[in-house]
């Protein structure tokens, strides 16, 4: 999309300063086009928070009737996977950060081999999930699709996750159906923060074209700075997924 | 009358002698409500025409022509203290008034005589404690506080009585509760007022006011022979409940005798009254709510029991004041031994006569 | 009336309007639908939105066909139930929330703030494609079958008891709500970052404020409507769920979610005329706004009380006696600075100088019909009345009063003042003037019965009702005749003024404000120079000391 109609305006526009190649014409200053965006995303993030939250308040009260069933479903998700996903996702945020780093230095060969560090951590987080849900879907854990509370009624029926947790009990069939509750509002968040994070790399993989085309190393740090900002909220959007999901009863 | 057509003049006529502002007042709490309603009428006339005339009488004021030039005023504090302040007051009196009237109708009185009601796509089903069942009509005497204890089986309906002036949801799930007192015997409109999908606007119905008298002939005349809490004996002995709630010292279940509103403790330590609605929970979600001291084995009866039976249970358990009580219980339905529970549904004859069927 | 006016045209024998301004910059197609030019963005949106507006009074027309008889006799009962649905779904989400912010509020805050363009001019055309793309999954659904859930989409019967479009209904509004996310959180960048120097917060006009209210309100309540129809969407395909108890759910968690936005949404939807008024009211007393800095407060107030009183809509529902009360005493006090604003315009005729031109009347309009609206909100936000009230007519009356009666007739207001300024040419006044009159009277008529209706006791969404409520139900549908004759007389004369209108000039009102010291229509780029602002706002003083300048220069 071009905005050609405000390009071609400053031909009319006389006593027409200079100013850089990447700043738009209806800003008066490149600090004003920095200021503004910047804002922008801060604004924007708040909305993600705000979207989040109606899943995280859904949640909370779901755990709050149900936490048996919580604990035990928690159970089925694997600790390691989910420690290493959260490493995989804090070095991301500081490979990003380094980015806008390199980016702000104009060093073009350093923000390529961050932005394609963090790409491909990225890209991990994705690929360990896939694992994950593969996994769920393995053991009959997808809610609605090929459902069974067969781990929870038996738990020796499990015996990977039942020598993990000898202490788990099987769950009354009422108590039993309720981790399907938890494996709903585990896919749906974890599925919603997974689709932030494909919109990311994605922009990322934008991001790695135009950098190599020096776009981001003449100054013009904006995007890259904004696209970290958001970059960092999907991170902990996931330190918050973390703990609720996979450490509910370890304290 | 010759220029005006018959049809019209009869439409007039009869629009005019029908026309009405406000329902009949039929309860007692309705008079209370419309006195509010009066007062904000009153309220939202009086700011209205305020509003209106200073807009009407500063325009012709100072409309151009009679003022041309237009002098420039900042504001005014004081003014706007007076609008803010007035306002906020009369408010502030409208929502303690609200506030009182929705706290006397949601706070039914401990003597208040009790009226199941299950709302369902898309018909009211009414139960009386004795025995009486009503679709879509719901007979109430005067003179006496009624509560309705209302659940829904499916979505969520509304049980609104305009003449009552009480309106409360029936929500799918668990119990929500009203009451009233009708004053004046008559026939008033039974709306469902929470839109419920496609006979919405059919499930309507008529409360019936009686004196206590005609009450009294119409239970007389209109019970199926059961009581609610005979209804819920069958059940409870059908569905094999005795088999742990028995009263005997080595049962696996509490005893059920003058558990009604006694304060239980549960096993996560939590005390609890034992209302309707933890009985409710206690038979569809049992697991959660488990006594202290007993084992968490009651199975779940979701889908096993509809509401009403939900319903004639709690009745049953309500009206069970000694283990005399549960002692004729499980001699007047044979008792399956442990083990071989099985589940009957329950048939239309008297407890005495009762067979279980064995499996 | 009377025949002053302040009505002061160029004259029509040389008029021209300029050559050169956003509507002849570019031609072509493309250019309108890459634009980042928030003008055309507004254009573009105020097509669309008049195209389901009439979508959404034709299924009005349809309802109050049905209501002239007791029984189901027009339609089915379910297809009625799909007409209302839809209805609401259209006229909500696709006029009333869009309507003042997107158009007009497109079209102007640059200019007010004293700049080029929006902040994010590709996010703004954005916005606009959400909204086509939101519109044909609506259109869509109802070619398909509609649904037939309420607009309110109460589960469990939305997300398991019904067989229509719930999951594409859903989806539309979730693309939708983006659509009003980006063109909020658009207003607030701009107005935080692109004010021209000079421009203090306290200069802005009260539009400006208005509109960066509700957009407030469009940032952070959106979303959680958003996150809502996406569970509902989960559950409904899925057949699990957290709002439905069969599944172990709660009802009621749809209930705070779902209202959690939408309560806020009225104000997101009344705010921005609201702003529309009182730029209106003052043009038209010659006046600067009697206590700007209350009224500039009390629409963030209104924003901010929005958020916390969503369960006035639940009073009935199984929320605890002692939460109702909470949340009614909140209701008190968001009603007050409504209540403020009101008399504060009232003043602002004071020792004014007052014409009555169509957007005059609209505005009166408003005034009268929106206090009306908002003290029948007091009647329902008293727990006590609200049991006997809720779920009735009366409650359709009330939102029809505030939101017909004051938001439909802000923006008619506001599109009618702003015209000259969009299309450089004036709307026909005698004829506009005829319509706001009829607008008036047809609304009175059809929603003011629908009170009494409400008090006897006539549910809502209802397709059948007893028979003795038939005789107001006719009354009521008698005036919506009135009323869509007073809606199609401005597209008619509307459309013929593109043409046949006067030519406007600059400033036809003699109006502050930086919007009307440029060319009409405006030049893509709005300023040839970016203004400073040196001046108040609605500082009418200056304003003459600029004629008398512009007099003597050109002399």
């Amino acid at each position: 999309m071009s905005d050609s109609s405000t390009t071609a305006s400053g031909a009319v526009v006389d006593a027409h300063h200079e100013h850089p190649p990447y700043q738009r014409h209806h800003f008066e200053s490149v600090d004003q086009q920095f200021d503004a965006t910047n804002f922008a995303m801060w604004l924007f993030l708040l909305t993600e928070i705000m979207f989040f939250g109606g899943l995280f308040t859904a949640y909370l009260i779901m755990r709050n009737w149900y936490y048996p069933a919580f604990v035990e479903a928690s159970h089925q998700l694997n600790i390691g996977w989910g420690t290493a996903n959260t490493g995989v996702l804090i070095v991301s945020s500081f490979t990003m950060a380094m980015g806008v780093w390199s980016a702000e230095m104009r060093k073009k060969g350093l923000l390529i081999l961050f932005l394609s560090l963090t790409f491909i951590l990225g890209l991990a987080f994705l690929g360990i999930k896939s694992i994950e849900y593969s996994e769920k879907w393995e053991k009959h854990h997808v809610p609605g699709l090929n459902w069974s509370d067969a781990s929870f009624v038996n738990p020796a029926s499990d015996p990977e996750v039942h020598k993990l947790y000898p202490q788990d009990k099987p769950l009354a069939p009422d108590m039993a159906a309720k981790t399907e509750m938890y494996f709903f509002l585990y896919f749906a968040m974890t599925g919603m923060h997974a689709l932030h994070m494909i919109i990311g790399i994605s922009i990322l993989g934008f991001m790695l074209v135009r950098a190599r085309a020096g776009a981001y190393t003449t100054g013009h740090v904006t995007y890259v700075e904004n696209f970290g900002l958001y970059w960092h909220f999907v991170d902990i959007v996931w330190i918050f997924l973390f703990p609720l999901l996979y450490l509910i009863s370890r304290y | 009358m010759d220029h005006i057509s018959p049809v019209l003049w009869q439409f007039l006529v009869k629009w005019l002698t029908h026309f009405a502002l406000f329902p009949p007042e039929a309860s007692k709490i309705a008079p209370e409500m419309d006195a509010l309603y009066f007062f904000m009428a009153l309220v939202s006339l009086v700011g209205l025409t305020l509003v209106v005339l200073l807009i009407l009488g500063f325009s012709i004021l100072y409309s151009k022509n009679r003022h041309p030039k237009a002098i420039q005023i900042e504001g005014s504090t004081i003014l706007e203290a007076t609008w803010t302040i007035i306002p906020l007051g009369l408010f502030l009196i409208m929502f303690v008034w609200g506030a009182l009237l929705y706290f006397r109708i949601y706070t039914p009185p401990a003597n208040a005589m009790n009226i199941y009601v299950v709302g369902k796509q898309w018909m009211w089903k009414v139960e009386h404690p004795g025995g009486q069942h009503e679709i879509n009509a719901l007979h109430v005497p005067t003179g006496r506080p009624v509560q309705l204890t209302l659940i829904s089986q499916d979505v969520f309906h509304s049980f609104s009585i305009p003449a009552f002036r009480v309106k409360r949801e029936a929500i799918p799930g668990r119990y929500s509760t009203v009451w009233f007192e009708a004053t004046t015997p008559g026939t008033y409109h039974l709306f469902c007022t929470q839109y419920c999908g496609t006979n919405h606007s059919q499930m309507i119905g008529d409360v019936v006011v009686m004196t206590p008298d005609d009450f009294k002939k119409w239970l007389d005349g209109s019970t199926s022979g059961n009581s609610l809490a005979q209804d819920g004996e069958r059940l409870f002995a059908s569905l094999s409940c005795n088999a742990c709630h028995n009263s005997r010292p080595d049962a696996r279940g509490p005893s059920l005798a003058n558990v009604y509103d006694s304060r239980l403790t549960l096993s996560n330590g939590e005390t609890v009254t034992a209302d309707d609605a933890y009985l409710r929970q206690a038979i569809l979600n049992p697991s959660q709510h488990t006594i202290q001291g007993y084992a968490p084995i009651m199975p779940t009866y979701q889908g096993q029991v509809s509401e009403e039976g939900v319903i004639a249970l709690v009745e049953y358990i309500k009206n069970l004041d000694s283990d005399y009580r549960v002692q004729q219980t499980l001699n007047t339905t044979d008792l399956v031994p442990e083990g071989q529970a099985g589940k009957a549904p329950t048939t239309g004859q008297k407890p005495a006569a009762q067979k279980e069927a064995k499996p | 009336m009377s025949a002053a006016t302040i009505v002061q045209l160029p004259d029509q024998s040389t008029a021209r309007i300029p050559k050169m301004n956003f509507l002849t910059k570019e031609n072509g197609l493309l250019s309108w639908l890459l634009t980042g030019d928030h003008k055309r963005i507004a254009t573009l949106y105020l097509i669309s939105i008049t195209f389901f507006f009439f979508i959404g009074g034709a299924l009005a027309g349809l309802i109050r066909l049905e209501l002239l008889t007791p029984q189901t006799d027009l339609m089915a009962a379910d297809t009625y139930n799909k007409v209302f649905t839809m209805h609401g779904v259209i006229m909500v989400f696709f006029f009333l929330v869009p309507s003042v912010p997107a158009t007009i509020g497109n079209f102007l805050i640059p200019m007010m703030v004293g700049a080029r363009d929006l902040a994010l001019p590709k996010v703004n055309l954005l916005s606009w494609y959400l909204y086509v793309i939101a519109g044909c999954m609506a259109i869509y659904t109802m070619a398909a079958g509609g649904v037939d859930t309420g607009w309110t989409f109460t589960t469990p019967l939305s997300t398991h008891y019904l067989n229509t479009h719930v999951i594409s209904t859903g989806l539309a509004i979730f693309v939708a709500g983006f659509s009003s996310i980006f063109t909020g959180l658009n207003f607030i960048v701009t107005i935080h970052k692109m004010r021209c120097p000079g421009m203090t917060w306290f200069r802005l006009p009260l539009f400006v404020w208005s509109n960066y209210a509700a957009s407030i309100l469009m940032v952070l309540g959106t979303p959680v409507l958003a996150i809502t129809l996406v569970l509902v969407v989960l559950e409904r395909s899925l057949h699990i769920g957290v709002f439905d108890p069969a599944y172990g759910g709660d009802p009621i968690l749809f209930q705070h979610l779902f209202w959690f936005y939408s309560h806020p949404a009225v104000y997101i939807m009344i705010l921005p005329g609201m702003g529309v008024i009182s730029e209106v009211v003052s043009t038209f007393s010659r006046k600067r706004v009697f206590g700007y800095t209350a009224v500039a407060f009390s629409s963030v107030a209104i924003a901010v009380f929005g958020f916390f009183v969503w369960a006035h809509h639940m009073f009935i529902m199984g929320i605890s006696n002692y939460a109702a009360l909470v949340f009614s005493l909140l209701t008190m006090l968001v009603a007050v600075p409504s209540a403020i604003k009101i008399f504060n315009w009232a003043f602002t005729l004071y020792k004014g100088s007052i014409t009555f031109e169509t957007p005059m009347l609209y505005a009166f309009g408003f005034m009268g019909l929106f206090t009306i609206g908002g003290m029948t909100g007091v009647f329902l936000g008293a727990t006590g009345t609200d049991i006997h009230l809720t779920e009735t007519y009366f409650i359709v009356a009330h939102f029809h009063f505030v939101m017909v009666g004051g938001m439909l007739m802000a923006f008619l207001s506001g599109i009618h003042f702003w015209w000259p300024k969009w299309t450089g040419r004036m709307y026909p006044e005698k004829i506009s003037q005829l319509a706001a009159i009829v607008t008036f009277i047809g609304f009175n008529f059809t929603f003011f019965p629908q009170f009494i209706l409400g008090t006897l006791g006539m549910p809502r969404r209802y397709a059948a009702y007893p028979p003795e409520f038939q005789s107001l139900n006719v009354f009521s549908t008698a005036g919506a005749s009135i009323l869509g004759v007073g809606y199609l007389l401005p597209i008619i004369y509307l459309t013929w003024s593109l043409k046949y209108g006067a030519v406007a000039g600059d400033n036809p009102w003699q109006a502050t404000g930086l919007e009307w010291q440029t060319q009409s229509p405006p030049l893509t780029e709005n300023f040839p120079v970016i203004p400073v602002m040196d001046h108040e706002a609605y500082d009418y003083d200056w304003l003459e000391k600029q004629e008398q300048k512009e007099v003597a220069s050109v002399g």
